[in-house]
């Protein structure tokens, strides 16, 4: 699974749907892989409208890569930028997360990653 | 037409095999008029759609959309990605979406990418690990047809790829790709109920109904939702005495004028 898709996940819990502290899932033990794909920076610029900025940062720190700009650049200015461009590439599209955990800061439920699935359904006290 | 992808490598015994629906959405999302309103839609727009299918099985259509996204959306900048309660189904659509993006950048007489981005897949009960209002275009071909009862939710059931299930389990993780409950509904019920909450304002579904489904109620209903949602009949198959057998339904909200 692509670092990206930490920006779309969130705690399964449905009462954790609500509280902010179950966004962004924290990886935990996290094997990563990396894919070799092609810059697209026209595809980039269209993802960032998309992201959450502040998820996305604690996301790439807690995976240990280099911190992100405080503050999301604009579509131009990712544009002219060609260093950021070629990080956000590299931690949304390239890195796979392959192995590991996504924990719920909120309920504290762990969500196991094998084999690059993410296993989100609930045990039965928790659904 | 464009190519079907590839899926024999998918274990049918365990994974449901793409079948009358599976084409039947294929040839909708493909059909002019749907190409029409998802350019109209996502193409100029400067932020890209997020594509999610639930319950992908072997991958078959999130395939054919991801492959075929400069076709379908009028431009290769769209997200997608999988949510199936079968481990299995997961990783066969891993597979699918790696072969049909490979074949479509081969069948490419130019260089351009045309293919989307394929985020992965997950292990998940419908839209329940994605963000509230996050998905612009949600494809769902449900367990829909009637049964007495309903095979219980997988909780067990883990993300380990045992290679020895038994019979038992092999038929319990078909059973929760087509069995529905009453009408063949309780699953689709259920999906319909939460997609003010799954869709972004913009966002459509595509829903696979087949004639027991009442599909005519289930539009009804959605309609009575006011503030501007639709639903409407936009692809179907399989005409018995003047009844579509298998239809497919998209629901979306008009924006304000």
């Amino acid at each position: 699974m692509k670092v990206l898709s930490l920006n779309f996940l969130t705690c399964a819990v449905k009462a954790c749907k609500s509280s902010s502290s179950s966004y962004p899932l924290h990886p935990q033990d996290a094997e990563l892989v990396q894919d070799e794909i092609e810059l697209n920076p026209d595809m980039l610029i269209n993802v960032l409208p998309r992201l959450d900025w502040t998820a996305l940062r604690t996301t790439s720190s807690e995976l240990g890569f280099p911190p992100l700009p405080e503050q999301a650049p604009t579509q131009e200015e990712l544009r002219a930028d060609e260093k950021v461009l070629k990080d956000l590439h590299h931690l949304l599209l390239e890195t796979q997360i392959s192995e590991g955990k996504l924990v719920c800061a909120n309920c504290g439920h762990s969500y196991a990653v094998k084999e690059g699935i993410a296993n989100f359904l609930l045990p039965s006290h928790l659904v | 037409m464009l190519p079907t992808p590839d899926t024999s490598h998918v274990p049918y015994e365990r994974v449901y095999e793409p079948a009358e629906d599976s084409f039947l959405l294929l040839d909708t999302l493909s059909s002019s008029s749907e190409t029409q309103f998802l350019h109209d839609t996502f193409s100029s727009s400067p932020a890209l759609p997020f594509v999610v299918e639930l319950g992908t099985g072997s991958g078959v259509v999130l395939a054919f959309i991801t492959a075929h996204a400069k076709t379908l959306f009028g431009t290769s900048h769209i997200l997608t990605a999988g949510i199936d309660m079968n481990a299995f189904a997961c990783r066969a659509t891993i597979t699918t979406v790696k072969k049909a993006q490979a074949d479509s950048l081969a069948d490419s007489s130019t260089n351009e990418i045309t293919h989307g981005m394929y985020l992965g897949s997950v292990m998940g009960d419908l839209a329940a690990p994605l963000r509230n209002r996050s998905v612009d275009v949600l494809v769902f071909n449900p367990p829909y047809v009637p049964t007495s009862e309903m095979p219980e939710r997988p909780q067990t059931f883990t993300e380990d790829f045992s290679p020895k299930t038994t019979f038992d389990d092999d038929s319990y993780l078909l059973a929760l790709s087509y069995a529905g409950g009453a009408d063949g509904m309780e699953t689709t019920d259920r999906l319909i109920d939460g997609l003010p909450e799954i869709l972004s304002e913009r966002g459509c579904a595509y829903v696979l109904l087949c004639a027991q489904n009442k599909p005519e109620v289930v539009k009804e209903r959605i309609r009575a939702w006011g503030d501007g949602w639709r639903a409407e009949t936009v692809g179907s198959s399989g005409k018995t005495a003047g009844w579509e057998k298998l239809q497919i339904v998209r629901i979306w909200r008009d924006s304000a004028p």
